[in-house]
């Protein structure tokens, strides 16, 4: 077995972890452990923007980026950590343009913005352009971008090594153990720093926009090693998947002048969000889209609605809402603009759906998306693993695998990015900072011996189960009820599931016996990542006796900021989920009633 | 939307373990599908339920994350970017990309891809004090070189050249793609170098416009066109 030894050790390499390696390695030798060559990293599938107040199209401000982003988190969010990002996010979007990043242009030459939901003037209520955009690509600009950068930079890569345990030493992160796809051969990481940057879970639901790589390896991980995890009960659900694939349709459609509408034809979204309609924020939307549908009013009585986006609909709403250019003349457009600003998606429709989005409107319904909750961090991107938010020495965590928390119950559009971006630069800077001051830590003879037993025993499992029928049966019954509404009743269904299912999946057969990329072995410890996770967010989604964010409960429809306005943090005592808290941190923005 | 229109598929893959075979042969499967599902989801299906050997590379499954590259009856695909009603056929043969060394079934050896890749110096190069703000581009400007930021590294495109298959040294299209995205960005300083890497043996000139590439890219970008501009450049002396 060989054993490497960096300062550094980055764990997974889309915007987050990309970022990390690039401020890391300017001091500090680092290495970068993905299991996907880094440009396949889901970071890529973004697609509508990255948030921040420049005001390059219409006023804004700092205060109300950080403002809406409180608003949006249902006051979960800690503010210190969310007036950080947002101060932060302006310098962080000029730095990726000088990066190289191929930006859209406003007609003088600057990076375009548009709007997105949730982001507002917080004068007028109306809806501010905010999030900066390439197309409808954004994502993969920063991916490539930063990418890119990291090869100029020469940033060390290991491609294609699988990270499976986390070692810890004296209460201290020690390093990981990887697999290397290519050989199977396991190999030791000895580091001073670790960073967790390995994306979110949404697999575990059926409709997701998720990638097959989203399979929660790092909480996972985290998990075992008796790490806490934190606000596992919020997971966002975005309004707009393709019906029936979940393939996301950006948010940017909507800030184009898009609307929703229902079977009868009607803007519904004028009944849930008066002020901002269709661009309300992602949870409200999708709890209106569903109430929509259960009520009879999904097109043709099935469940999906309507997006449309043709110029003529686009037009005479935008004309209803006496919505205005920036010079002040009402805000048309035409399909070639529509085609120019939103390529990507328009090519989705056409490919997997046969429609054409400037004809015709696009079936949608809402799909799994994004991760709130994960491992617990602080703003300085360290992981925190108690009440008191104390830090574990040399381990770091960023991107949607951390819980900051800035997104405390529902996420807005936009910031996901920017967190990457901006978490991922002080976690590499933070953990660089640590490595030159510590010293390693002892690695232990038997550091890899947990997760060599872990793929022994996965591998001479006996018994006929199949995975995919054991991960179709989790995502039927997580999508179904502990999805977007949720009830004590459905809740304890999924999670009498869940448990049958971990029980099962000692008995899943693996076919591919060898030791050259085996999918089939690596696929099945992906599996059972997800399976745990699915276990925790139902225990924690079921402890939480109020609704809050993309955490709706239709047996407690009220938000309880005496008993819950606060985040949950859940523990592995001997395989049971413990759960325990610990405080928001409030530092302007007291609780309010929350509309849009 | 269609109600169900199931169908029958014969799915034939080129199989190859490297620690059982000593050559790849087919295996075929028989299948029912639809006719919207991706060939990703039939050798899902087959993973799943009938082989857990069967190995390829995937992850977005909706064409963005360029891992699922794969040659499908001839011709150079994303599995997850072709739909069974796209291929005309009940008969679907999956083969490897050609060109680059097979490890197991459909996945292939990509690090000289990525060295061509990296050759090229693909990353923007400019050495002026930074403003403190964003860079001004005209959208002009902005749109000389969008067609080539598209691209997702996936290797469609080299692996589907004649002149890659003769000889591996040949940096590719994917590779002058990423050249291309650089040299026609007004912020970029180092078109020169660049042009000087691709004017080599083993550059442009090895492009004998057979647009294999062009057809390839599950991104749609013209690629043989973007070569050309990269020759003229060359040859001029001028980015235009």
């Amino acid at each position: 077995m060989d054993t490497h030894q960096f300062d550094v050790v980055v764990i997974g390499a889309g915007g987050a972890g990309l970022m990390a390696a690039l401020y890391a390695s300017k001091t500090a030798s680092t290495a970068v452990l993905s299991k996907l060559y880094p440009t396949r990293s889901h970071t890529g599938a973004a697609q509508g923007g990255v948030g921040a107040a420049l005001g390059n199209v219409e006023e804004d401000h700092v205060d109300w980026h950080t403002f809406d982003t409180v608003k949006g988190s249902d006051y979960l969010g800690d503010q210190d950590a969310i007036e950080f990002m947002c101060n932060e996010a302006v310098q962080a979007v000029y730095e990726l343009e000088h990066y190289g990043l191929p930006f859209s242009r406003t007609p003088d030459g600057k990076i375009n913005q548009r709007p997105f939901g949730g982001h507002t003037n917080n004068v007028t209520g109306k809806p501010v352009p905010r999030a900066c955009f390439a197309a409808d690509r954004t994502g993969h600009m920063i991916l490539q971008t930063l990418y890119q950068q990291c090869i100029k930079n020469k940033v060390r890569f290991y491609d294609e090594f699988q990270v499976l345990d986390l070692i810890l030493s004296n209460g201290a992160a020690a390093g990981v153990v990887a697999v290397e796809l290519a050989t199977g051969e396991f190999h030791i990481f000895h580091a001073k720093a670790v960073i967790f940057a390995t994306g979110g879970h949404g697999r575990i639901w059926e409709i997701t926009s998720n990638a097959y790589a989203y399979t929660g390896d790092g909480p996972a991980i985290a998990w075992r090693r008796g790490l806490p995890l934190e606000d596992m009960e919020f997971f966002q659900f975005h309004p707009t998947g393709i019906y029936k694939l979940g393939i996301l349709i950006t948010e940017g459609v909507r800030g184009e002048g898009g609307i929703l509408l229902n079977d009868k034809g009607e803007r519904f979204m004028e009944r849930y969000a008066p002020h901002v309609k269709d661009l309300a924020s992602r949870d409200v939307t999708s709890r209106a889209m569903y109430t929509e549908m259960k009520e009879g009013r999904g097109i043709k009585g099935q469940r999906y609605l309507y997006l449309d986006v043709r110029p003529e609909s686009v037009n005479k709403y935008a004309a209803l809402d006496g919505r205005l250019r920036p010079d002040g003349t009402p805000y048309t457009v035409t399909g070639d603009e529509i085609l120019a600003k939103l390529p990507d998606i328009i090519d989705f429709c056409r490919v997997y759906l046969g429609v054409d989005p400037i004809s015709q409107p696009m079936p949608v319904q809402p799909t799994a998306h994004y991760t709130m909750g994960g491992i617990p961090t602080n703003k300085f991107g360290q992981v925190v693993i108690d009440a008191h938010s104390s830090p574990l020495p040399g381990l770091y965590s960023a991107g949607e695998v951390a819980c900051v928390s800035v997104h405390g119950a529902n996420r807005l559009g936009t910031n996901s990015l920017l967190d990457l971006i901006v978490f991922g630069k002080h976690a590499g800077l933070n953990a660089a900072d640590f490595a030159h001051q510590a010293s390693f830590q002892i690695m232990p003879k038997d550091a890899a011996d947990f997760a060599l037993n872990q793929m022994d025993k996965l591998r001479h499992n006996q018994g006929t189960e199949k995975l995919l029928e054991l991960s179709q049966e989790m995502k039927a019954v997580m999508f179904d009820h502990v999805g977007i509404f949720r009830t004590a009743d459905g809740m304890t269904q999924a999670l009498d599931k869940v448990r049958e299912l971990k029980e099962r999946f000692n008995h899943v057969r693996v076919d591919d016996q060898g030791k050259i990329f085996n999918t089939n072995l690596m696929n099945t410890w992906e599996i059972g990542n997800l399976l745990d996770l699915a276990e925790v967010v139902a225990v924690c989604a079921l402890n939480r006796t109020e609704s809050r964010g993309g955490h709706a409960r239709d047996d407690y429809s009220q938000r309880d900021d005496a008993n819950w306005l606060k985040h949950t943090l859940a523990w592995n005592r001997d395989g049971k989920v413990e759960i325990g808290y610990k405080p928001v941190v409030i530092t302007k923005y007291q609780p309010k009633v929350r509309t849009y | 939307m269609t109600e169900s229109t199931q169908m029958k598929i014969s799915l034939k893959i080129l199989r190859f373990n490297p620690e059982q075979d000593k050559k790849s042969h087919y295996e075929t499967f028989q299948l029912e599908c639809e006719p919207t599902d991706r060939v990703l989801d039939l050798l899902e299906h087959v993973k799943g339920f009938i082989d857990g050997t069967l190995s390829f590379r995937r992850s977005c499954a909706h064409g963005v994350c360029g891992s699922d590259a794969m040659r499908i009856n001839g011709r150079n695909y994303l599995a997850c970017k072709v739909l069974v009603r796209d291929l005309n056929s009940n008969k679907i043969t999956v083969e490897p990309l050609l060109g680059l060394q097979v490890i197991k079934d459909l996945i292939v050896d990509m690090e000289p891809f990525f060295e061509n890749y990296r050759s090229v110096m693909p990353y923007l190069v400019n050495e002026d004090p930074l403003p403190p703000g964003e860079r001004l581009q005209t959208q002009e400007q902005r749109e000389r070189f969008d067609d080539t930021t598209k691209c997702i590294l996936c290797a469609a495109c080299t692996t589907s050249c004649p002149s890659f298959w003769a000889n591996d040294r040949y940096v590719g299209p994917a590779a002058i793609v990423a050249a291309h995205r650089f040299i026609f960005d007004s912020r970029d300083q180092a078109a020169a170098e660049r042009l000087r890497i691709l004017n080599d043996q083993f550059g442009v000139y090895r492009c004998h416009t057979i647009f294999n590439c062009t057809v390839a890219c599950p991104r749609e970008i013209e690629i043989t066109r973007a070569i050309g501009e990269v020759k003229t450049a060359i040859a001029t002396g001028k980015l235009d």
